[in-house]
């Protein structure tokens, strides 16, 4: 691939994103207000977070994967119902995960 | 179960409270940048290709794909739309977004372009529009910065400190998003949703293109909402489904 159509890649890419971002936006507030919506959209956020802990914490690529991530999330969720502050919370899960990695996990 | 209430409750606590979260998303994830910078320098982008996509495009997920792409020897053509493809997402936290950071102007386009997975996140955990505001802004310019900080150092330093996951990163991005999720989950409804959306995000990980589970998750959510407000009218209420391009596997989960 030669540089320029590196370049071509990198900022088609960009603008696309950019594109797609702001279109989210664009969907007028009135169809928003509407019971069904509204109730769909509230829910929303919690199957997009229950998603994302769910790939990032069983997935790799695209493969599923049981690994050390998956003690972190337990004793993160341990450390969340002892009602644990967020930033001790994520350095926790970090700090789990890599010792069991350093201990031969993978 | 409802940990957080206490301090969700009191808005002289939250916004500080979602402010610091939303810096300390910005922190832990922008040390992913690290790794992006160095695998885009290893996998044949420039340096400054490298910056652009951190400044710009600013989506890791998309990031990353393209880099894939480009990096296992695939076109330019399939390298844009695995980026793609996984930005359509950002549309949909767009569409849930759009109450809470009315669009419009400079500040419009700034809102979108921040919007990403943390920015989100930590913008939904907030229980006031005030609050989500912070927690938005917090965590998309805290990302912003440290994420282009660390895709430079990245590039730079090559492929020696490539490694996040020895550091544990991607426990503490899931630790994270668990502790986003965790005040959410006010009734049992709730978590069955939540376990019914990281189910089907992961079983279709393998069968599905990157960034097409968490839609196909999002789908569960439309179905959920859909059955429960109305069976009388699902035409009706299928008009104004914002982005599930893909909910049959996720459709057949939720029924199951």
């Amino acid at each position: 691939m030669t540089a320029t159509v590196l370049w071509i890649a990198v900022i088609v890419a960009s603008l696309a994103s950019v594109a797609l971002k702001w279109l989210g936006y664009q969907v007028p507030p009135q169809l928003l207000e509407r019971p069904v919506i509204a109730r769909v959209t509230g829910l929303l956020p919690i199957a997009l977070l229950g998603a994302l802990l769910a790939t990032q914490t069983l997935t790799s690529g695209q493969a599923i994967v049981l690994d050390a991530r998956v003690l972190g999330v337990a004793v993160a969720a341990l450390l969340l119902w002892r009602r644990a502050p967020f930033l001790l919370v994520v350095i926790a899960g970090a700090a789990v995960t890599a010792l069991l990695r350093l201990a031969g996990m993978p | 179960m409802t940990a957080s209430t206490s301090t969700a409750l009191d808005p002289a606590h939250e916004i500080p409270a979602i402010r610091r979260r939303g810096w300390s998303v910005g922190l832990a994830t922008g040390l992913y940048g690290i790794s992006f910078g160095a695998l885009a320098t290893a996998s044949g982008l420039s340096l400054w290709q490298a910056v652009v996509l951190s400044a710009v495009l600013f989506s890791g997920g998309s990031q990353f794909a393209l880099v894939g792409v480009i990096g296992g020897g695939g076109g330019a053509v399939g390298a844009v739309l695995a980026s793609v493809l996984l930005g359509i997402r950002n549309t949909l936290y767009g569409v849930v977004l759009a109450r809470t950071l009315p669009r419009g102007g400079l500040r419009g386009l700034l809102r979108a372009h921040l919007t990403i997975d943390e920015s989100t996140a930590t913008a939904l955990s907030g229980t006031t529009d005030e609050a989500r505001r912070a927690g938005f802004w917090a965590a998309g310019v805290g990302v912003w910065i440290f994420w282009n900080l660390f895709t430079l150092i990245g590039a730079l330093a090559g492929q020696h400190i490539a490694d996040p996951g020895a550091w544990g990163l991607d426990g503490a991005a899931a630790a994270a998003f668990l502790a986003l999720l965790w005040p959410r989950l006010a009734s049992r409804d709730l978590v069955a949703l939540a376990v019914a959306a990281g189910f089907v995000a992961t079983i279709t990980t393998p069968m599905l293109p990157a960034g097409l589970p968490v839609l196909a998750a999002a789908a569960v959510a439309v179905v959920v909402g859909l059955v429960g407000a109305s069976r009388a009218h699902p035409a009706r209420a299928a008009e104004g489904e914002p982005g599930a391009p893909d909910e049959r596997p996720a459709t057949a989960e939720a029924q199951r």
